[in-house]
């Protein structure tokens, strides 16, 4: 059972409703109980990091988010600032961040001479930069629909899942081991997200 | 390569799908969730809903309805139509809409603007100017209320105090051009383009895949919105939910950019 964590943020009725069309079962999760019944994790986001972060502390599912990511290895998905969470913290805020994958979240702004329009709104193109199981069927022409000023930089270049270009190439897709992230909203996307979101279960 | 949006715009009054023409004569065009439905199904870059009654009718907006539609929506969703505080757009984000839409709460006060950035993120703070060519000169002043009250601000001057504030995008809606389905005003959108640093989408007038592509030709990576165009076929304005094919849109789309540079 794919449990979608609800900590306040995050439009989790589209992901629910994704999977239903697929067939796949979910579960809204909104308490540790029902978190440790899941064999999958979505760990949806939008908005400020430290808010996420904030939100995420308070409601009662970090120990056995950890507990279950980090200890008996149950896949996780991250999508946007649910995706820039895993890093060990952003430009954006002070708050410390899951600290799951190695890397942290900076700004398009921080870099030098960037003149395009900020935030990145709207489809791109999203290579994938190693063969990783979620994006199987997705490996030439896939396009998703990004909504961001922030970006994933990974402190191990083999953590790079999926790369995007907007001014800078950039990580729009990492994955450690069980740990998954993916800058862009697949729940939003059209067929390129479902069948991202279909990989996620069969992994 | 970030591509332009084509985004459509439905209007909302009553519940219903309406298309109006100069912001009058709201004509009911179906059912909008059965729109959704089939802009799903064309796999739209992104859709616009707009209650036009709900500012003017002093309502608040129908969240019930909302939810409907972030459940329906698997395209990226904004949301605008009488939305006046914080606590509002925090419930409507939480419905699963990507993007709410400020209009006359954030002409009347600005500074609502930076606060419901800081709730729901920038990058979901939309704020939609209605605007219309001012009588004598050049400049464009921003209506609301539906095009009927006349705040005598600058859009180009407020747009970019609404950008410096905290709004992750401009919508910049022609009145005069509303429904006409003869063209945008791409000087204006020119103008406008060149003095925000800020996503910007353009709605009012088009009435042709061409039109889209002459903006996009002008503006670059933008969004071009459209009611008329995706609601209507033919000459006699027939009811017909429509929207370009991907091969069409990406033709369309690298032409016009190509042109451009």
């Amino acid at each position: 059972m794919i449990g979608i964590v609800d900590y306040g943020l995050g439009n989790i009725s589209a992901f629910a409703n994704v999977y239903r069309r697929l067939g796949i079962d979910v579960v809204v999760v909104r308490d540790a109980r029902t978190l440790r019944g899941a064999t999958k994790i979505i760990l949806p986001g939008v908005g400020a990091f430290d808010h996420a972060m904030e939100l995420l502390n308070a409601s009662g599912m970090r120990e056995p988010l950890d507990e279950m990511v980090l200890g008996a290895s149950v896949p996780v998905l991250g999508i946007c600032v649910g995706m820039q969470i895993l890093a060990g913290g952003s430009d954006e805020g002070r708050a410390a961040g899951l600290g799951w994958i190695d890397g942290g979240v900076s700004s398009f702004k921080s870099l030098g001479r960037f003149d395009l329009l900020l935030p990145h709104m709207g489809w791109n193109d999203v290579q994938p930069a190693q063969a990783v199981g979620l994006f199987s069927g997705l490996e030439t022409d896939a396009r998703f629909y990004f909504l961001h000023s922030f970006y994933f930089e990974c402190t191990r270049p083999q953590d790079v899942a999926a790369v995007s270009s907007y001014g800078v190439d950039f990580a729009c897709a990492v994955h450690s081991r069980n740990i998954y992230g993916v800058q862009f909203h697949p729940e939003k996307s059209h067929h390129f997200g479902t069948q991202l979101l279909k990989n996620f279960a069969e992994l | 390569m970030l591509r332009p949006r084509i985004i459509p715009c439905l209007l909302l009054q009553g519940g219903g799908l309406v298309k109006t023409v100069r912001f009058r004569e709201p004509k009911y065009v179906g059912d909008p969730i059965n729109a959704v439905r089939i802009f799903n199904e064309k796999e739209a870059d992104e859709l616009i809903v707009l209650d036009i009654g709900a500012t003017t009718g002093g309502a608040t907006p129908n969240l019930r309805l909302i939810g409907q539609f972030a459940t329906e929506c698997r395209m990226p969703l904004c949301y605008g139509g009488g939305i006046k505080t914080r606590e509002q757009a925090k419930q409507i984000i939480a419905l699963g809409v990507e993007k709410v839409a400020l209009s006359s709460a954030a002409i009347e006060n600005p500074g609502l603007i930076p606060l419901i950035a800081d709730d729901i993120g920038r990058q979901s703070v939309v704020v939609v100017l209605d605007v219309r060519r001012k009588r004598f000169g050049s400049d464009y002043e921003i209506w609301t209320h539906n095009g009927t009250t006349n705040t005598g601000k600058s859009a180009i001057e407020f747009a970019q105090q609404a950008a410096a504030l905290g709004a992750g995008e401009i919508v910049i809606n022609s009145i005069d051009r509303d429904g006409e389905m003869k063209g945008y005003d791409l000087e204006f959108a020119q103008n406008i383009r060149k003095a925000l640093d800020i996503p910007m989408t353009v709605l009012g007038g088009a009435g042709s895949l061409e039109d889209i592509g002459q903006l996009v030709r002008t503006c670059g990576v933008v969004g071009a919105a459209a009611g008329s165009l995706f609601v209507f076929k033919g000459t006699y304005r027939a009811v017909l939910i429509n929207y370009p094919k991907q091969a069409q849109r990406e033709q369309l789309i690298s032409a016009n950019l190509t042109a451009r540079t």
